[in-house]
């Protein structure tokens, strides 16, 4: 079992500020019960002073989790909202005396819920870029500008640091692509500003990416191996049709789908719904369709899974 | 108070007299059986037994139908390795969607590596193969299928004999991984189909570290590992003497119990499951009731944490798991209740008991006692929780 520092355990066994605020002037809520954690904090703030004057929270979660929020309650009690939302999940750990790597979305979580949570008493709409589409990993319900403040906070460089903070990638792997592009041009960005030295910055495609939970990179049958000549591109993109026409009914059975989108050279972009409900299964699916195409074409090519609603 | 291990699908005790049997062969009986002195002799015959007690178990009609190996993840590999180098042309395999790791991981590197296509036959809601689908996938291609006996998670058992037949019809090997259920449920092999059954002796009271592989006479047998002739050159490397001798005399024990094990220990496990479903509302039995190992219970309860319920029970004294995604570091949950598409409301929230003959009704006592509580708790803070009135609160997180 995880390594818990004793302020967790404390804090996860006897919890302060658990259960619901009545009257409540914001309320915060994130995640949801399909992610496996889902926070909801509350707040009571007194609008002569600014201060947050009581916090609760209930909470969908493991012990980190629970710990987590309940530290978040505690740290912002007493606070004005700005210094509040000065507050960083960074915060919430170090209150903790720490989380395990993994566990370092728990804290994320917190941070999240805190902004969600000042911005409803302000009557803001919270996350004004968020719009559809920014909307990265459906399995978790990350959104760009979670990632990017997870980034930046926590001066993350890796794919595997992503994953942690913000469970994106931990699932499905389809929005890898999407993630690792954010992480580059953010730290990219780090760069310019002087936060973070060139050689740390990540850059997509230059180291491998480690972890026990190793985001996929749709596997490539083999690499160099030129696009097929032999046909025309409409006959290949014809071929890729019929043969995931083909395969739609047994996807179907099991409640997904799937579309072509896109044929560039040997990359075949597909669009998987309703797959990332069942995501062992997605990815299984995407090596199964990368097979059988690469069967039929006589030719190594490479399935791309593109997030639906892009 | 004496802690209550309900954990045995992980692990187990390793019986004390399986101890004793094992010690001699650290000490006084130190030889390598292959060796020409008294010291080697002495090891042969202690091997010599030991394989026999572990055929018996088995009902194996030849003591060298057994290979030993390092663990049930070892003999997994071997089997599914060898079938693709022995049948040759057939560069297919045929396995299920809840596997151990030990089959899904090496198929999905097989796939990546060797170019082998993996056909994964999913299950229903109760954890029960698609036979159709199963019989489907079968053909000409098959080098193997390998189908678990028993469930690690859910205790599900698989109609063995039945799919080892159909993989005969299309001409493909038939390997069983039945780490669980070696020890558990009665097994005869003697005129069955099967023709590779993988075990391993730490999930029956006996030493890790240590397992066999069962490979039906006439069937050929690649080794995974290569260099001495040890296991007539099936398996290579100084035979794990006390390790092997642990395993057999764990095998005989398991035999002795085997009547405990399917009255009394299934009676245990029935007490808890009724009894928790009684206390606590909106908490569900997993897997197939009617058929299933008799010492697993996997009882999900709705709208909490796996890890969190684990953390609670184990600082009241009482050790189970979860195939929760939080406590295996992995951030998904468990892939066995999710190819059974158990929903995410009770998915989170699945705790597996699994009982051994060493467990009491003392035990089942303590966990009835603490579970309500622990789940009141949790779910109390819950902001899924609405009470027993059950529906869902007004819960609108940002994304969902
Ligand atoms: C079904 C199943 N197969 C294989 C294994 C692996 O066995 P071992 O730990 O001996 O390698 C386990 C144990 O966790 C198991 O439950
Ligand atoms: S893991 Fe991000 S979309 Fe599935």
């Amino acid at each position: 079992m995880w390594e818990y520092s004793e302020k967790v355990k404390d804090y996860f066994f006897n919890p302060k500020n658990a259960g619901v605020l009545e009257d409540a002037s914001g309320v915060g809520e994130v995640g949801a019960i399909a992610c496996g954690d889902a926070l909801k904090l509350m707040i009571k703030v007194d609008p002569e002073t600014d201060r947050i004057t009581e916090a609760k929270f209930q909470t969908f979660g493991c012990g980190s989790a629970i710990a987590s929020s309940s530290a978040l309650t505690e740290i912002i009690i007493g606070k004005t909202l700005d210094e509040a939302l000065a507050i960083t999940n960074q915060d919430i750990a170090d209150f903790l005396g720490g989380l395990p790597p993994e566990k370092m979305h728990c804290s994320v979580m917190g941070y999240e819920a805190l902004r969600s949570a000042i911005a409803n008493y302000r009557g803001e709409v919270w996350e004004d870029d968020h719009e559809e589409g920014a909307l990265l990993c459906k399995c978790f319900g990350v959104d760009e500008g979670m990632v990017e403040r997870a980034i930046r906070n926590n001066v993350l460089t890796t794919m595997e640091q992503v994953a942690h903070f913000t469970k994106a990638t931990g699932s499905c792997g389809t929005c890898v692509e999407g993630i690792e592009e954010v992480l580059e041009r953010t730290n990219a960005a780090m760069v310019e500003a002087g936060e973070l030295a060139a050689s740390q910055a990540f850059v997509v495609g230059a180291a491998p990416v480690v972890g026990r939970k190793t985001p996929r990179n749709s596997p490539v049958v083999a690499l160099t191996s030129p696009p097929a000549t032999k046909m025309t591109t409409l006959q290949r993109i014809k071929l890729i049709e019929a043969e995931l026409e083909a395969l739609r009914p047994a996807l179907q059975s099991d409640g997904g789908d799937c579309e072509l989108v896109d044929v560039e050279d040997n990359k075949v972009m597909v669009r998987l719904t309703g797959a990332c409900v069942n995501c062992q299964l997605a990815s299984v699916t995407v090596q199964g369709i990368q097979s059988r195409l690469a069967e039929r074409l006589g030719t190594p090519v490479r399935v791309i899974p593109v997030p639906s609603g892009h | 108070m004496d802690p209550v291990y309900l954990d045995n699908n992980a692990t187990t005790r390793v019986d004390a007299a399986v101890v004793s049997a094992m010690l001699p062969y650290f000490t006084e009986q130190f030889g390598n059986a292959s060796s020409i002195h008294a010291f080697g002799a002495e090891v042969g015959a202690g091997l010599r037994t030991a394989r026999r007690q572990l055929q018996a178990l088995l009902g194996a009609e030849f003591d060298h139908e057994i290979v030993y190996t390092g663990g049930g993840t070892e003999s997994d590999n071997t089997a599914i390795l060898s079938a693709l180098e022995t049948q040759g042309g057939r560069n297919e395999i045929v396995t299920s969607t809840v596997e151990h790791p030990a089959i899904l991981s090496l198929c999905a590197w097989l796939e990546k590596t060797r170019a082998a296509k993996v056909h994964y036959i999913g299950v229903d809601a109760r954890g029960r193969l698609d036979i159709d689908a199963y019989r489907k996938a079968l053909g000409p291609r098959t080098a193997i299928a390998s189908i678990m006996w028993a469930n690690n998670e859910t205790g599900t058992i698989f109609p063995v004999e039945t799919l080892a037949a159909l993989a005969h019809e299309a001409g493909a090997l038939f390997h069983t991984d039945a780490v669980q259920a070696v020890g558990k449920i009665k097994i005869d092999l003697s005129g069955s189909e099967i023709d590779m059954l993988s075990l391993s002796g730490h999930k029956l009271h006996g030493p890790k570290g240590i397992g066999a592989l069962y490979v039906r006479r006439g069937v050929r047998l690649r080794p995974l590992i290569r260099g001495g002739h040890q296991e007539r050159g099936r398996r290579a490397g100084t035979e794990n003497a006390p390790g092997i001798v642990g395993l057999g005399a764990a095998a005989a024990l398991a035999q002795e119990h085997m009547e405990d094990e399917n009255t009394r220990v299934r009676d245990l496990r029935d007490r808890l499951e009724q009894g928790l479903v009684q206390r606590i509302s909106h908490a569900v039995v997993t897997g197939d009731i009617e058929n299933r190992l008799p010492n697993t219970a996997n009882v999900a309860f709705e709208y909490i944490e796996g890890e969190a319920i684990l953390l609670l029970l184990n600082k009241a004294g009482i050790a189970a798991s979860s195939g929760s995604a939080c406590t295996s570091g992995s951030l998904e949950p468990s892939h066995v209740l999710r190819a059974m598409k158990v929903p995410y409301t009770a998915a989170h929230g699945a705790i597996r008991f699994s009982f051994s003959r060493e467990n009491t009704e003392a035990d089942v006592d303590r966990v009835l006692e603490v579970m309500p509580g622990i789940i009141a708790q949790l779910r109390q803070m819950s902001p899924f929780w609405d009470g027993e009135s059950k529906t869902r609160t007004a819960f609108t997180p940002t994304y969902a």
